[in-house]
């Protein structure tokens, strides 16, 4: 364990192994909130947030529940749970001690949950065998790609929205394969790590 | 609504992929070669069958504060059933489909009809609406799967369809030409579907 292997987990998480454009986690996300490049940043905190408190919780239950059980199986189920919850926990304490970052994040709070990067996050940390430290830092490397990859990506659609499109290719579809020329953008960075 | 049509317009007017673009990260990840999608496509029919079922007939006993995490829950459920049988029968395809078997439980077409119609509407309208979807899906999926595999690898469901000399285009078998060749569909298939509604 040395600081060297951590930085290559933070490298390929954030540039190689890209959660939005290599992996395909958090599409829904990345399509349908990144019309503003502030929302897209606010959504990139809140889940900066849940990604790596739902790592820590979900490698601890893992490791003292799920696996001195020797339940796995009950893997998914007990990780989505422990996201819901999370997320709603996250949520109120939100409203609590700042509202206007509450209203400025709005519906993306509880959309959350339905993000396959984090459920996918922890599934990843529990298959590479991570350590705890490893999935920390897997964890604030994959949420610093998310943010990245959406900002980046809210930045080029502010453009579109007023580009000459065919019928045709309006929302969605442009979407895509502007989308697609930034995952090969990013296939640059493969011989990296 | 007649069942004929809940059940065709999850197969082309709304269709999950092409319309509603729900689900977009199994489908954009797995269509790298025809098998795999298919394989994907029945996977995520079954988990929305089973769903759909048991929400629809719970749907008066489910509080409706709490029925979020309860769907989540009753999909969760299914999806663990799919994952064994698939690792048990279908190691294969349980291997390339990988992390994206437990993640068919944050698939937003599930959860999406299970908010917006299982909770709302009997069972056999219920199972009508999962079939409809389902097949949309996996339709929608195999498709997109036969098109990057003939590019991408030059063959369809593992037959090779050109001869040596055929160069095979990468690009479609890697994430870039994921979301390529699923923009281009989708634009098809609005130029189909705008042509059919003048």
């Amino acid at each position: 364990m040395s600081a060297s292997s951590i930085f290559v987990i933070l490298v390929s998480a954030i540039f190689v192994n890209n959660f939005v454009l290599s992996r395909f986690l958090g599409i829904c996300p990345f399509l349908g909130v990144s019309r503003k490049v502030e929302t897209s940043f606010g959504m990139g905190m809140a889940v900066t947030f849940v990604m790596t408190m739902a790592s820590i919780i979900t490698f601890l239950a893992q490791r003292f529940i799920l696996e001195s059980l020797g339940i796995e199986y009950m893997q998914t189920i007990v990780f989505i749970l422990v996201i819901a919850s999370l997320v709603q926990l996250v949520e109120m304490v939100i409203q609590k001690t700042s509202p206007t970052l509450y209203q400025s994040l709005g519906v993306y709070l509880p959309l959350i949950t339905t993000n396959c990067a984090v459920l996918g996050l922890t599934i990843l940390n529990i298959q590479n065998q991570y350590n705890l430290i490893e999935t920390i830092f897997h964890a604030i490397g994959a949420a610093i790609g998310f943010t990245l990859a959406i900002v980046l990506f809210a930045a080029i659609r502010e453009r579109l929205e007023l580009a000459d499109l065919p019928l045709e290719f309006k929302g969605f579809p442009i979407a895509l394969i502007t989308a697609g020329l930034m995952s090969l953008a990013f296939m640059g960075f493969i011989g990296l790590v | 609504m007649k069942l004929t049509n809940i059940f065709s317009r999850g197969l082309v007017m709304d269709n999950p992929v092409f319309v509603q673009a729900l689900g977009m990260c199994p489908i954009l990840a797995v269509t790298n070669t025809a098998f795999n999608s298919l394989g994907m496509g029945m996977a995520t029919t079954s988990v929305l069958l089973g769903s759909n079922i048991v929400i629809s007939l719970l749907r008066k006993s489910i509080p409706a504060k709490i029925r979020i995490p309860c769907f989540i829950v009753v999909i969760a459920t299914f999806v663990t059933m799919v994952g064994m049988i698939l690792e048990a029968y279908f190691p294969d395809l349980n291997q390339s489909l990988g992390i994206f078997v437990p993640l068919i439980v944050v698939n937003c077409l599930i959860l999406g009809r299970a908010e917006s119609f299982a909770s709302k509407n009997s069972l056999v309208g219920s199972v009508t609406d999962a079939i409809g979807m389902g097949l949309g899906f996996t339709g929608a999926l195999v498709v997109l799967g036969m098109v990057r595999e003939t590019f991408g690898f030059g063959s369809l469901f593992d037959m090779q369809l050109f001869g040596e000399a055929f160069e095979p285009m990468a690009l479609m078998a890697m994430p870039p030409g994921a979301f390529l060749a699923l923009g281009i569909l989708m634009a098809a298939f609005n130029k189909i579907v705008y042509a059919k509604l003048k």
